[in-house]
């Protein structure tokens, strides 16, 4: 029987020919990763259990990212026990303020994904790097303890569920409503345990940067791990950033599936998931009398610069609706300097938003931009759980930059048409 | 910490039971376990830290624990006390933190649904026997696979792992 993509990853790292769905195998890791909230946790394991050292300096990543630059002095303590860590098995990959970015942007910029690679991190959203090709799966603290000391993790060899996109994506709609509206159609666990494995001569529509924000949201689906064929754009992609050998995969043709999906990328509209679940999507002539408090653009989800270049055309000229606050927030030093050179942080300023440096803290409701009881939120990020962005009577509407800007505009949730 | 048995009684929540309520994200600027569990399912049910005994079950519908990576959220469960999570699917990165931080948990579709709060629950691990005294209902839940096994015998994953 066939492989998956995802399947031949593990089969590769596993050393094995062949592995089938269900199978428990110990799997070598390319990258390892943890940030300012999970690193810490994932230290006090490491040195609880005594372990000597890393198995790879090179392959370990630890963005300050979350509560950072340090909301408070608990913020500032658990950054500093990472910075000790990084400084005591002399971490090459350790990222803080004035260096890091939103970790799910800031390792593919900086090529420590490549595809075919397998990595963990301790974060959910892990599954950003299938983007590129790569089996990349989000863990805990635990487990990121071991793969630090051994480079080694377990896994059960997924199922997976099949997206054959084709189409034409309507303009100004863009990956994130494509994502939305697929986990609107199969739900918060429609594929809780499996593989998301997307491809079809639709993909050349996504931008690299459409489908780490698809991928991102995987695991809004209950997945353990979305990937994307590797086409001339994810090649492109990649080598401007990668220097090092790497071998990617594809689907055999009597692959398995528990379910194949035809997805008319053209028949997608603007999608906007409401409160509480990202399941709960309605396109825009659904979107109803919604008054907005804020509006937040960025995050692993949509901070990259695609993202901030599709909220500035928006917003170029306007201004931002009277009572409500938009925070726009690159999620990596690069794209940041990117918004300055291309005009697009002038842009912002003058529509009246927050332009702030990297940091993932609003979307978890850390800090720069947290909702009192009763607001209500428009963001670009990944989830909107009850209290996700703060007050548990704060509601959270997750949509697109473009979708995002505009209402940031009319002051409530509202479609864009140009 | 690999009990053989527990004894207790149900707290009862429905199904997509988030990481964000079970922990809220402004309480992990610490990763101290008592701290945590004093916060512990705050967002969905605001006395749960002070009706928790130790020892008490939880019981969650579809998708348990579904969300966030975050390690806090079985910590804190474990933390304050419970024996024993039950419900009908777990979400896979939190499956994955209670077997490594030996925070027992089983899948059991029936019983998830069926038992009340406030029940009174035996259950037996190796078995994988549930029993709601209070109603009188017996369940069986799917038994680990020999892998996980070996790792919640061993008393976690970072046990399992040392020669």
């Amino acid at each position: 029987m066939g492989m998956t993509m995802s399947q031949k990853i593990l089969a590769k790292h596993a050393g094995l020919s062949e592995v089938k769905e269900g199978q428990l195998i110990r799997a070598k890791l390319d990258m390892v990763l943890a940030n300012d909230i999970t690193g810490p946790v994932a230290i006090n394991e490491f040195n609880k259990a005594g372990f000597g050292g890393v198995f790879d300096k090179c392959r370990i990543s630890l963005v300050m990212d979350h509560f950072a630059p340090n909301k408070d002095i608990k913020a500032a303590t658990q950054c500093k026990q990472c910075r000790d860590f990084a400084g005591k098995y002399d971490i090459v990959n350790f990222y803080d303020a004035g260096e890091m970015g939103v970790e799910h942007a800031l390792l593919p910029e900086k090529g420590l994904i490549a595809p075919g690679e397998l990595c963990i991190g301790a974060d959910s959203h892990t599954c950003t790097y299938g983007a590129l090709g790569a089996f990349s799966t989000g863990v805990g603290s635990t487990d990121m303890a071991a793969g630090m000391a051994t480079g080694e993790a377990w896994f059960k060899v997924p199922a997976a569920i099949r997206f054959n996109l084709h189409g034409k994506l309507q303009k100004y709609v863009s990956g994130k409503d494509v994502i939305l509206h697929i986990i609107g159609m199969i739900g918060v666990d429609g594929a809780l345990y499996k593989s998301m494995e997307f491809g079809g001569d639709g993909l050349s529509e996504l931008t690299v940067d459409d489908r780490l924000c698809m991928a991102n949201m995987a695991i809004e689906a209950g997945a353990k791990n979305g990937i994307f064929e590797v086409d001339d754009q994810t090649i492109a992609y990649v080598k401007e950033r990668v220097n090092r050998e790497f071998e990617y995969f594809t689907a055999d043709e009597d692959a398995e599936y528990e379910k194949v999906y035809d997805i008319d990328l053209g028949e997608i509209k603007q999608t906007v998931a409401f409160p509480h679940l990202p399941e709960n999507t309605r396109t825009e002539e659904e979107f109803g009398d919604v008054k907005i408090d804020q509006a937040v653009i960025g995050s692993c989800t949509n901070g990259r610069i695609s993202d901030m270049r599709a909220a500035a055309e928006v917003l170029k000229g306007k201004r931002v609706a009277a009572g409500v606050r938009c925070i726009v927030i690159p999620a990596t030093q690069k794209i940041y300097l990117q918004c300055i050179q291309e005009g697009l942080a002038e842009i912002f300023i003058n529509a009246g938003c927050v332009f702030s440096t990297p940091t993932c803290g609003p979307c978890l409701g850390g800090h720069m931009g947290i909702l009192a009881a009763g607001e209500r939120a428009i963001s670009t990020t990944n989830r909107n759980f009850v209290g996700r962005m703060g007050h548990t009577e704060s509601e959270v509407y997750l949509a697109s930059p473009v979708v995002a800007a505009a209402s940031a505009i009319e002051g409530k949730i509202t479609g864009y048409k140009g | 910490m690999n009990k053989l048995t527990a004894h207790g009684s149900v707290h009862k929540y429905g199904d997509n039971v988030d990481t964000d309520v079970i922990i809220p994200a402004r309480y992990l600027n610490t990763a101290d376990h008592k701290e945590l569990a004093a916060h512990c399912m705050e967002d969905i049910d605001k006395d749960f830290v002070n009706k928790v005994k130790s020892g008490d079950i939880m019981v969650g519908e579809a998708n348990f624990g579904c969300g966030s990576s975050r390690e806090h959220a079985p910590i804190a469960i474990k933390e304050s006390g419970i024996a024993c999570v039950i419900a009908c699917t777990f979400a896979r990165i939190f499956y994955r933190n209670a077997i490594n931080i030996g925070l027992p948990i089983l899948e059991c579709p029936q019983a998830a649904k069926e038992i009340k709060a406030g029940d009174e629950v035996d259950i037996d691990f190796d078995s994988g026997v549930i029993t709601d005294v209070t109603s009188g209902k017996t369940y069986t839940a799917e038994p680990f696979p020999e892998f996980i096994k070996d790792i919640i015998d061993k008393g976690g994953l970072l046990n399992s792992l040392k020669k």
